[in-house]
């Protein structure tokens, strides 16, 4: 009896958070007299740029390491492949695929340095994680403002500043736009308008989430998951807690880079100095509008919560202009949004982890 | 708050042994900080830059800073961690500063009325705050960054909104909304770092800022000598023996955040009369990493602080970020300032959370 009603206020509590958010979109979609098909036209590019880097997010919460805020480290990854490539000249799929290959190398570097520092600062990886992500754009900003056309050579004079060194504040992308969601050409009329189906783009998505749940039933997916449970009985069944931390680290950094790469193939241009910034907050926050935890969150969690956040994005500023006559207001709202709900995921878990430490 | 004396050290101890010892002491990346300032200065010194400008330049950002940093200690004294929830105490002052301004209120009265209601109000956002933490032990820092995060952005809605209507604050266009910077010209402007400033061989000196400053250092370090000060840093240290003597851990979190977030609020106000403008919207929402950095950078750790590390702290971390632009713009074209202090800052608070608790 008392099992069934923990269960039961678990299920609402779970699924509170995603309902009251789709009230919210709902709310905004009816008083902006937003078109529906004008919504789907902007999911289907939404949905295609952010789902990889959302489901980047998956792994490291299997085993117990929480929210990775380093995943702006994986989007640096990508965000590098894909400067190196149009450097290279690379074209199309070619110029998508050679991206993709580099950003392996580098993300599989940066996961790494990133999870040794996870397993010295055991317990406050999320902070730890966010404010390596801080330190590494520093570095970033050291090599690509500073050290490109100077210290490294760099022959490309239309990439750099007219100082001579230091990469544009934006990158065009033309050689790689669109090279995988046009791979097979579906276009559709909505609001009018011809739309753009990334048919190819959607199908790795859902490799990714299959590989997610596939993943789970390997072997180190199953250690993962002990290790997420109670990090030291498994480390007492002989799991290498340690390796395995940095391994999740590892893949969730490298899917990072591809999620980047997909997003930067989609949009066109690459923010030189910003586009990565805000990846961690925005991912974090739309996996956390699904009702997803610091400590369970699954793939079709991942889904509908790019679904949500990204619709609230949509629509907010457009009902802060119907509302308060100032878009303005709407893009402070969204803003909010994603940081507030980060903040109660926050201390929902650390709320619980208290009270349970106590019992 | 005396720094802990080692033991008389070996008689034949080598030479070698001593320095390591001495490093080992001062920490590496505090070493290599004081080497970089040490290496911007010289050449600056070198290059015959305009030394008592840039030395002025420093000590006014440093009194201008101070209070921000010294904001952490009652935190870190109190067993909450590296205080990241400044921007809350922040909001407040910034508040202050807003409602005398709409009053027009300038001067004295209105620098006095700005901390005055900036510290009245962060008072119960504190207690607020030190409740909600001892709620998510364990989690003080994250809950504490984005709970800065949530308020900030939240605030942002607030400015555009609120009912504020000197039109010297808020946007020409439309007669409302709060404009993103106030200029506090003509009201109470620099009015603390004009208050006795006097010359030494070329540098001034911002008197009444660096008063103030060290005025709060001294109550600090005086209330952790009261016995409500000793409590507090008591149950720190050994919340269970704390308990036995009748000292609840809960009740010194609160009150350490409390006065964590009041000295915030009042840190920004000194902050804002010294700078001579408001930053509202965004500006105070990374306002916590670098204070923090200046802390860890003078000494401090996660669990331990104490007032020489603020002082420390702020003058090499304040001094490299004033020094960095102008001597590294002779060099180098672009603001290289900017990088530095992003690896500088979070460097350290990276080397902070990843060091083995002792």
């Amino acid at each position: 009896m008392e099992k069934r009603r923990v269960t039961f206020r678990d299920r609402l509590a779970r699924s509170a958070v995603p309902l009251l958010f789709a009230l919210l979109c709902l709310f905004g979609i009816l008083v902006a007299h937003i078109n529906l098909e004008f919504l789907l036209r902007e999911m289907l590019a939404r949905v295609a740029r952010n789902g990889i880097l959302v489901m980047a997010l998956l792994i490291p919460i299997l085993a117990g390491l929480g929210l990775n805020f380093g995943i702006v480290l994986g989007a640096m990854a990508g965000q590098i492949a894909a400067i190196v490539a149009t450097y290279w000249g690379f074209k199309g799929i070619a110029g998508f695929g050679v991206a993709s290959a580099l950003a392996v190398p580098l993300a599989i570097a940066f996961g790494i340095g990133t999870g040794l520092l996870f397993n010295r600062a055991k317990g406050r990886e999320m902070v730890t994680g966010l404010i390596a992500g801080f330190f590494a754009n520093g570095l970033y900003q050291l090599v690509f403002l500073f050290a490109i056309g100077s210290l490294i050579p760099w022959h490309a004079a239309s990439m750099l500043l007219p100082q001579g060194f230091g990469l544009r504040n934006t990158i065009d992308l033309y050689n790689i736009q669109y090279a995988l969601d046009d791979l097979i050409k579906v276009h559709m009329t909505l609001d009018n308008q011809p739309v753009r189906v990334p048919v190819v783009t959607f199908g790795f998505i859902g490799l990714v989430c299959l590989f997610n749940i596939f993943f789970q039933r390997t072997r180190l997916g199953q250690e993962f998951r002990a290790m997420g449970q109670d990090p030291h009985v498994a480390a007492a069944s002989g799991i290498a807690v340690d390796r395995n931390r940095v391994i999740a680290t590892v893949m969730s950094t490298v899917f990072a880079a591809w999620g980047q790469l997909f997003f930067l193939q989609n949009v066109g241009t690459l923010n030189t100095y910003s586009s990565h910034e805000q990846v961690g907050m925005f991912s974090i926050a739309a996996l956390l509008v699904s009702g997803a935890t610091v400590t369970r969150a699954t793939v079709g969690q991942a889904l509908l919560g790019t679904i949500l956040f990204h619709t609230l994005f949509v629509v907010s500023p457009l009902a802060g202009r119907t509302l308060a006559g100032d878009a303005q207001i709407g893009e402070f709202f969204r803003v909010f949004v994603a940081y507030a709900v980060i903040t109660v995921a926050l201390v929902l878990h650390a709320w619980q982890q208290v009270r349970r430490s106590k019992e | 708050m005396a720094e802990n004396t080692l033991p008389t050290a070996d008689a034949r101890q080598s030479p070698l042994a001593w320095a390591r010892e001495q490093v080992r002491e001062m920490g590496i990346p505090r070493l290599m900080i004081a080497l970089f300032l040490a290496l911007l200065l010289g050449t600056a010194w070198v290059t015959k830059m305009d030394m008592p400008s840039l030395i002025t330049d420093c000590v006014l950002r440093i009194a201008r800073n101070g209070v921000l940093v010294l904001a952490l200690l009652p935190a870190i004294q109190g067993g909450v961690g590296l205080n990241f929830g400044l921007p809350l105490g922040v909001i407040c002052g910034l508040l202050g500063c807003v409602i005398t301004l709409d009053l027009g209120i300038g001067g004295w009265g209105g620098l006095g009325l700005a901390a005055l209601i900036g510290a009245l109000l962060a008072a119960p956002v504190g207690m607020v705050y030190g409740w909600l933490l001892n709620r998510t032990r364990g989690q003080e820092m994250m809950v504490g960054t984005y709970l800065g995060f949530s308020i900030v952005s939240g605030m942002s809605i607030f400015w555009t909104i609120a009912p504020f209507h000197n039109p010297a604050l808020v946007w020409a266009i439309g007669g409302h909304g709060l404009r993103t910077t106030l200029t506090l010209g003509g009201t109470y402007d620099r009015l603390l770092d004009k208050l006795g400033a006097f010359p030494i061989a070329g540098v001034m000196i911002p008197t009444g800022t660096l008063l103030v400053f060290g005025g709060l250092c001294a109550l600090v370090g005086l209330f952790f000598r009261t016995r409500a000060g000793l409590t507090i840093s008591a149950a720190r240290s050994n919340p269970r023996f704390a308990r036995a003597a009748g000292i609840s851990d809960a009740r010194t979190r609160v009150q350490a955040t409390t006065f964590s977030t009041v000295l915030a609020a009042l840190g920004i106000v000194v902050f804002c009369q010294s700078f001579g403008f408001v930053q509202l919207y965004t500006a105070p929402l990374l306002m916590a990493f670098p204070a923090v950095a200046c802390l860890l950078i003078g000494g401090g750790s996660v669990n331990r602080a104490t007032l020489a590390h603020v002082l420390i702290g702020t003058v090499l971390f304040q001094s490299i970020l004033t020094v960095a632009l102008p001597v590294t713009s002779q060099v180098v074209q672009g603001d290289f300032s900017e990088t530095a202090r992003l690896i500088i800052q979070n460097g350290m608070i990276l080397y902070a959370l990843t060091r083995k608790e002792r």
